[in-house]
């Protein structure tokens, strides 16, 4: 069955922990939400509750970094980015400590919250503080995979954990392929095609599958690139795909500017230059409602990236 | 509270001399930092570093050293210059301060300078931080204390008073603050930009031990130092009541030396006022 992200990362927290003493985790009263929980249930002496107050939380993060603890920090990604943005850039990035960030609720579908608590620029933030690795896993078997990989990574990090369960994109093996094995910086091909590509993260790899195979019915092979981590960005994959489909779709469950389709946009010009279409929050604050209501109205959609593929196919003659 | 000897207690008062000579030359000749702050913590950084904590210039990473924060960051110039008499830094390194390529930041850098344990300069961040090392340190029972000096005008950043509810929540008791309150912030007193006052009294209301002392009095500062890591059960602070640009007769209590160098003719007052000259400090 397929668990939310957030539940595959509160128990591989778990897991981890058990082989892991120096692993801590502190919250900011929503170990519920989060599934922290599951962590101070198991190790109730390694966990921090540290009250409404993200700000002291990052330093205190940190200090315990420098004593060699591998801290995780657990908040809603709006309040990790903005809330917290200097401590994070300050005791965090700048003086490079261990600390593991986590956003949870991360993007517009964060569980019918409205706007306050609708990450859309989170990615932009992070990814603009140096030394800081950004990760967008697409499922809760990636989740298990990326949670183990960023506590072997020795450096801050900033994970988005989505709230609710969307269908699964790591490849299982089933193909005759490989089972998929997340490493930092490496996009992973969940979908072969040689039309164009849709690139996605997070839980937008999914819906680009969905677009893929709305494209098919109209005779369009498109490509699925999954990009989990946005920072360091897979520049190769990324040209491989401009190269060898020549246009290309990214969704991110973000604000248009910053984000994934930054980041695509960036390596592009400097080494492959080719047509491209952003599919995701148009640069504005979202609303309560439901997931597939909100993706529909904000243009996300499986259709909304399977019409973005096709404007990137005309264009191109 | 054992009395230090009078010895002790010029050794002391000497060393802060020397040390307050180290800045007004480094901000002076670098044209860079903060004389005013630097300056007004000297006493207190000297009494930690020569008296107080358990440190080893030739060991700056021994595990089982005091750690101190400096979390009025911009009084990185005293530190340094209290680095630098203790032996953590030659004293030569002083004159790159502030400089291209110096590891001599105007606030100071973990990477670049053995003996400071996190970069600060970004107001309210260094008590935090210093929080999470003793919390970890109650983890792991480490045997160390860890000291914070925090500036007065930082005490209107709200960060400062989310670490210092979670200190008393988890009864912090190897962290003692040092409050350097000399009442002049950037552009003007405290009274004019942000009043902290009653500052003992928040403090205490947050669950705080707080000692009030003259930080210019060696002998208080240290029986302060001391009696703060007796206090079980709760963190404790030392407020302690400083003179912004202290021993610089012309810098004493103004606002316009918080970040201002003085220029060649200053410094050589500001030398005379020290009784720098001519002993090679």
């Amino acid at each position: 069955m397929i668990k939310a992200p957030r539940e595959a990362f509160g128990h591989t927290l778990v897991e981890l922990a058990r082989e892991n003493p120096d692993i801590v985790v502190l919250d900011a009263d929503l170990a519920s939400s989060t599934r922290v929980t599951y962590f101070k249930e198991a190790f109730l002496e390694r966990f921090f509750q540290m009250g409404v107050a993200e700000q002291n939380m990052m330093g205190v993060a940190a200090g315990m970094a420098l004593m060699g603890k591998v801290p995780f920090v657990s908040t809603f990604a709006v309040f990790a980015s903005r809330r917290a943005c200097d401590q994070v850039a300050i005791s965090v990035a700048h003086c490079r400590t261990n600390v593991k960030i986590v956003g949870a609720y991360s993007g517009i579908v964060s569980g019918n919250n409205g706007a306050t608590h609708q990450a859309v620029e989170d990615v932009g933030i992070m990814r603009a503080i140096p030394h800081m690795v950004v990760v967008d896993p697409g499922d809760d078997v990636e989740m298990a995979q990326v949670v183990r990989a960023i506590v072997a990574y020795d450096g801050p990090v900033y994970l988005r954990v989505t709230r609710d369960v969307w269908p699964r994109v790591s490849p299982d093996g089933s193909d005759g392929g490989q089972p998929y094995e997340f490493a930092l910086g490496k996009g992973v091909q969940v979908r072969s095609g040689s039309d164009v590509t849709l690139i996605g993260s997070g839980m937008m790899t999914s819906q680009c599958v969905e677009a893929a195979d709305l494209l098919a019915r109209l005779g369009i092979a498109a490509r699925v690139l999954h990009m989990p981590t946005l920072k360091p960005v897979d520049v190769e994959a990324i040209v491989a795909a401009a190269e060898e489909t020549g246009g290309i779709v990214t969704a991110e469950n973000h604000n248009i500017y910053g984000g994934l389709g930054s980041a695509v946009a960036e390596v592009l010009v400097e080494h492959a230059p080719a047509r491209m279409k952003r599919v995701g929050i148009r640069d504005c604050y979202g609303e309560c409602g439901g997931n597939a209501d909100l993706l529909c109205k904000y243009g996300m959609s499986p259709q909304h990236i399977a019409e973005a593929a096709q404007s990137v196919l005309a264009a191109g003659g | 509270m054992a009395s230090l000897s009078r010895q002790e207690i010029h050794r002391l008062e000497e060393t802060a001399r020397r040390v307050r000579c180290h800045v007004v030359r480094t901000v002076s000749e670098s044209r860079a930092g903060h004389p005013g702050g630097s300056l007004s913590e000297a006493d207190i950084l000297t009494a930690l570093y020569f008296h107080v904590m358990r440190v080893d210039p030739e060991r700056p990473d021994w595990a089982d050293r005091d750690r101190f924060v400096l979390s009025k960051g911009h009084g990185a110039a005293g530190l340094y210059a209290v680095l630098a008499e203790r032996g953590f830094l030659s004293t030569d390194l002083l004159k790159t301060f502030g400089r291209i390529d110096s590891t001599l930041q105007v606030h100071p850098d973990m990477h670049m300078v053995p003996g400071v344990e996190i970069s600060t300069g970004a107001l309210g961040q260094g008590i935090s931080v210093a929080l999470g090392i003793a919390l970890a340190a109650r983890l792991d029972d480490g045997a160390f204390h860890v000291y914070c000096l925090i500036g007065d005008g930082e005490n209107q950043e709200g960060e400062v008073w989310e670490a210092a509810q979670t200190a008393a929540h988890y009864s912090v008791d190897n962290l003692t603050v040092v409050l350097d309150y000399n009442r002049v912030q950037l552009f003007g007193t405290l009274d004019e930009i942000m009043d902290i006052a009653p500052i003992t009294d928040k403090w205490r209301s947050f669950g705080w031990h707080v000692i009030e002392i003259d930080g210019h009095d060696m002998q208080q500062i240290i029986d302060a130092l001391e009696s703060a890591k007796q206090i079980e059960g709760k963190p404790c602070i030392i407020v302690a009541h400083t003179v912004k640009g202290k021993g610089v007769s012309y810098m004493e209590g103004k606002s316009a030396w918080h970040g201002k160098p003085p220029d060649a003719e200053q410094l050589a007052q500001a030398w005379a006022d020290l009784g720098c000259a001519g002993r090679g400090s």
